[in-house]
């Protein structure tokens, strides 16, 4: 049994065969930032009220240096996959919808090379 | 061209709400809340590499009684979209798609949103010694 409408058949242009790509990553850094968020609330509230030398002994950490960029990692792609699914279900203009994602994607990247270079700075320079 | 009976997505305006719908709902508006919330994550982790002045303004900004309610907004986002997304995967596998198992995860869903949301404000205030 064939699921494709007739008018799919008739036009024959099949999927954009990208979709599964998209879905996918979007459970794999979904499955990831379950344990990785739990993580950084927890740490997140020992840390309510430290002040800056705590904060950043802990960022300095060897173990939440490296949690901390695969959480930021894990975020921000996950952000970008679900900003371009909701863009993508409400704005029906092509141009806008085109230069909305193009937006997106490019904060996700910029704020995520910001928070990157904030850790490795704390971890490496101190 | 036949045109058969396909579902339609649901018109929100004449829709009778049911928890299954409003739940759907608040998982796309908490993920986009997050993502804005992400830039008070980035602001912290640069004001932390900076020290002085640059953080002592986002704790004071953080402090404060709005800071607490939009970081305590931000949490309450946070689990339920963690939740949430767990029943999601839950569907991506196949299991408990049928409705009385919808209406059950969803209710934990909602329970695990407020019992971790406030687990995590304990902690923080016990943390700052203020219980």
């Amino acid at each position: 049994m064939s699921l494709r409408t007739d008018l799919g058949k008739v036009r024959g242009l099949g999927s954009a065969k990208e979709g599964v790509a998209h879905w996918w990553a979007q459970r794999l850094t979904a499955i990831a930032l379950v344990p990785l968020m739990l993580w950084l609330v927890i740490n997140i509230a020992h840390l309510a009220g430290a002040d800056v030398k705590a904060v950043q002994a802990w960022i300095a950490n060897p173990l939440t240096s490296v949690l901390l960029i695969l959480m930021i990692v894990a975020v921000f792609h996950h952000m970008q996959l679900g900003l371009q699914v909701v863009i993508e279900d409400y704005v029906h203009t092509e141009w806008l919808k085109v230069a909305c994602i193009i937006a997106v994607k490019f904060a996700a990247i910029a704020l995520a090379a910001t928070s990157l270079f904030a850790i490795l700075k704390i971890a490496f320079a101190g | 061209m036949d045109t058969r009976e396909r579902p339609l997505s649901p018109h929100l305006q004449v829709y009778k709400p049911q928890l299954t719908s409003i739940l759907s709902l608040m998982h796309r508006m908490t993920g986009v809340a997050l993502a804005v919330g992400t830039l008070l994550l980035v602001w912290w982790l640069v004001a932390a590499s900076l020290g002085g002045e640059a953080f002592t303004t986002i704790q004071t900004i953080i402090g404060s009684w709005f800071g607490r309610l939009l970081l305590f907004g931000w949490t309450l986002a946070l689990f339920y979209h963690l939740c949430n997304g767990i029943r999601h995967l839950f569907w991506d596998m196949g299991k408990g798609l049928d409705l009385p198992a919808a209406y059950r995860s969803g209710w934990i869903v909602i329970a695990a949103t407020i019992v971790l949301t406030i687990s995590g404000w304990v902690c923080g205030y016990y943390s700052m010694g203020a219980l």
